[in-house]
């Protein structure tokens, strides 16, 4: 069996920056916009003008970024409760995102979804999803489609380490892997599953990505908060399946500086230690990315803080725009039980 | 009626609708466990994979969560995919996919995405199949908005509701009864036949009581019947042919004619389709009723294996009898 298990381990060398320069600064742009907009989720949250469930992002931001970078407007993503960085990686607006944390009309799904179904189908994102491993089998039929239709398009499905453990991944990534789909299984290990250790709940060596193996796919571990080690993983496995090879398993290791959820306690306190969390503290993907356009001269200091400023400014006018929306009419709550 | 009709089975209606619509539609595809090569566990879908190949007729793995799953992603890109689940019982493993996601895709999204899915599957007891292989569940998807049930009694229902099924732009479920796929029955020689869903049928017309019957429990409520007229008793039979939409107006207009009510359904009689049809009757036509609304539904226990049981669990004419007498007389049911 160790044979036929071939792990590929991907980071890249913190001295370089081998992607073109508007690549460069597009990704810095989208990992800082998701920040922002988490940090703007988190401030909403505490004031009371969002309720439900916000899952933060924060720290996960190469994940997003690298993979969606490497994917085209009409390919396909599946999304998780902790989503707000996928649609803003894959083009989501962040003022209708905004909106639709508020529950306003203005929101992508007019009020009706909320922080954990967002969806925007003109992007091929077919929907965060609240539940653990649920947007697997939609990812696969997605590049089913894909695949009849003739279009060449993939399907990237985002899900956490959690969701390693479902039924529904198992199915899915047998489906995928005997009909040679083109679908990135992209698990992105921030290492608990709500407030359990992922590693005392999953029955791997070392790596959730050791699963591939069970179904004849590739399996690439890669640094996750290397924005550009996911990013050139994605490059090439998102190529092998446009050409008909067939789906692959990404594990991207990182890191959720906050909670599962705003308002749930501490971490530190209870499940994880402070020292953990510092060392992934000191791995932050946004700092990493920025010392690395700073070193190959793309930027300088005062650009990378006029950059902040224009992010900053995008996101807090995505929060005006929100408030100013308004609740949908009663009436909507009938609306669109059926197509 | 003008258009010409054909006498096929119930199994064959299947095979027609689908391979009409595959033929009207390229993105319509099937798939399922042994439906190819196969042509599936009851030979209903024999043929297609010889006509549309094999890219648009799949065998899958025994994998309905998976299966399902894939079925929801294509129909939200553009396809209209038909999904098989073989047995009505094993759509408890596919239940996320259909529940937490197809059903509420359209909803959740604001109206963005549509999810044009259908899903066939099976219902009914009478083969000693056991517990597993013969429940008739067809209430768990009737309970969920935002999916359309339909529960065809006949080879025409059949083909004319799977056909708009295939049509519609929402996630449907066909529950076949697998007792009947031998049933024959007139079926319009047309491609364009579909039978919109909502729109209930009276199978049998009757001036003293009205027998609200589904599925495989028509042809029961029509055996019911022609004992009653013997006695006196015009049964009128209506099937509401879709549970989700449901045709209360028929229904109502009935009770109206009638006064009286009974309701059959061969799924378990606690919190199912005969309680929500008869507290629906109760409730929408009270003032039209001369006796209280009755039930008649599958015991409240596993389906049995041995042949000496499993028939007593299962509503029959006698039993139908029985119960539409008690609301005349002072009868024991």
């Amino acid at each position: 069996m160790s044979e036929s298990l071939e792990l590929i381990t991907t980071s890249s060398d913190e001295g370089t920056l081998p992607l073109p320069e508007p690549l460069c600064r597009e990704i810095y742009d989208k990992m800082l916009t998701i920040r922002r907009f988490e940090e703007a989720v988190l401030d909403i949250y505490t004031q009371g003008l969002m309720r439900g469930l916000a899952h933060l992002y924060i720290g996960q931001e190469a994940s997003a970024v690298g993979i969606c970078s490497a994917l085209n407007d009409d390919d396909y993503l599946t999304s998780t409760h902790r989503g707000h960085g996928h649609l803003i990686a894959k083009g989501g607006k962040v003022d209708r995102m905004m909106a639709e944390m508020m529950g306003k009309v203005d929101g992508y799904n007019r009020g009706k979804g909320g922080t954990m179904h967002i969806a925007d189908m003109s992007l091929g994102i077919l929907g965060a999803n609240g539940i653990v491993g649920g947007g697997m089998g939609m990812a696969t039929g997605a590049a089913l489609s894909g695949r009849m239709r003739g279009s060449g398009q993939v399907a990237v499905c985002f899900f956490g380490d959690g969701a390693i453990n479902q039924g529904a991944f198992l199915e899915s990534a047998n489906l995928a892997s005997i009909w040679s789909l083109p679908v990135l299984f992209v698990c992105e290990n921030n290492h608990y599953g709500e407030y359990t250790a992922a590693s005392d709940v999953t029955a791997v060596r070392e790596h959730v990505a050791e699963r591939a193996a069970g179904f004849n796919m590739p399996a690439l571990v890669v640094d996750g908060n290397d924005a550009v080690a996911v990013h050139q993983t994605a490059v090439e496995m998102v190529k092998r399946a446009r050409t008909g090879e067939g789906p692959c398993l990404i594990e991207n290791k990182t890191y959720r500086y906050r909670g599962h959820h705003v308002g749930d306690g501490d971490p530190e306190k209870t499940y994880r230690t402070q020292k953990e969390t510092d060392t992934w503290l000191a791995k932050d993907p946004i700092p990493r990315f920025a010392r690395r356009m700073l070193k190959a001269g793309m930027v300088d200091e005062a650009e990378l803080d006029s950059i902040d400023a224009v992010i900053t400014k995008r996101v807090e006018d995505a929060v005006t725009f929100a408030n100013e929306s308004p609740y949908p009419a009663a009436d909507e709550v009938t609306d669109h039980v059926y197509a | 009626m003008s258009t010409p009709e054909r006498v096929i089975t119930y199994g064959e209606a299947v095979r027609e609708a689908i391979a009409e619509e595959m033929r009207r539609d390229e993105t319509v595809f099937f798939m399922g466990e042994d439906v190819a090569a196969a042509g599936g566990v009851f030979k209903v879908t024999v043929g297609l994979l010889d006509e549309f190949g094999e890219d648009r007729v799949r065998d899958t793995p025994i994998s309905e969560a998976g299966i399902m799953g894939a079925g929801v992603g294509a129909a939200l890109t553009g396809m209209r995919p038909i999904v098989e689940i073989m047995f009505g019982d094993f759509i408890t493993i596919a239940m996320d996919q259909i529940v937490n996601q197809a059903a509420k895709m359209c909803y959740m999204t604001g109206g963005q995405a549509k999810v044009p899915l259908t899903i066939r599957t099976t219902i009914g007891a009478g083969r000693s199949s056991a517990a597993q292989h013969s429940q008739s569940l067809q209430a768990w998807l009737s309970h969920i908005p935002g999916v359309k049930v339909a529960i065809p009694s006949t080879p025409a229902d059949l083909k004319g509701l799977l056909k708009t099924s295939i049509r519609d732009d929402n996630p449907t479920v066909i529950y076949e009864d697998k007792m009947m796929y031998a049933l024959k029955g007139p079926v319009p020689d047309d491609d364009d036949y579909t039978i919109p869903f909502g729109v209930a049928d009276i199978k049998r017309e009757g001036s003293d009581v009205t027998l609200v019957a589904t599925s495989s429990m028509v042809h029961t409520a029509l055996k019911a019947a022609d004992m009653l007229d013997k006695e006196g008793i015009g049964a009128e039979v209506v099937d509401p042919r879709t549970l989700s939409p449901l045709d209360m107006d028929t229904i109502i207009r009935s009770v109206e004619k009638t006064s009286r009510a009974v309701v059959v359904d061969e799924a378990y009689q606690s919190y199912g389709v005969t309680g929500e049809l008869a507290s629906r009757i109760a409730d929408e036509a009270f003032d039209y009723l001369d006796a209280p609304v009755k039930r008649v539904g599958a015991m409240d226990v596993p389906v049995p294996f041995s042949p000496g049981l499993e028939p007593e669990t299962i509503p029959d004419e006698a039993k139908l009898v029985r119960t539409v007498q008690s609301l005349f007389h002072d009868v024991p049911v």
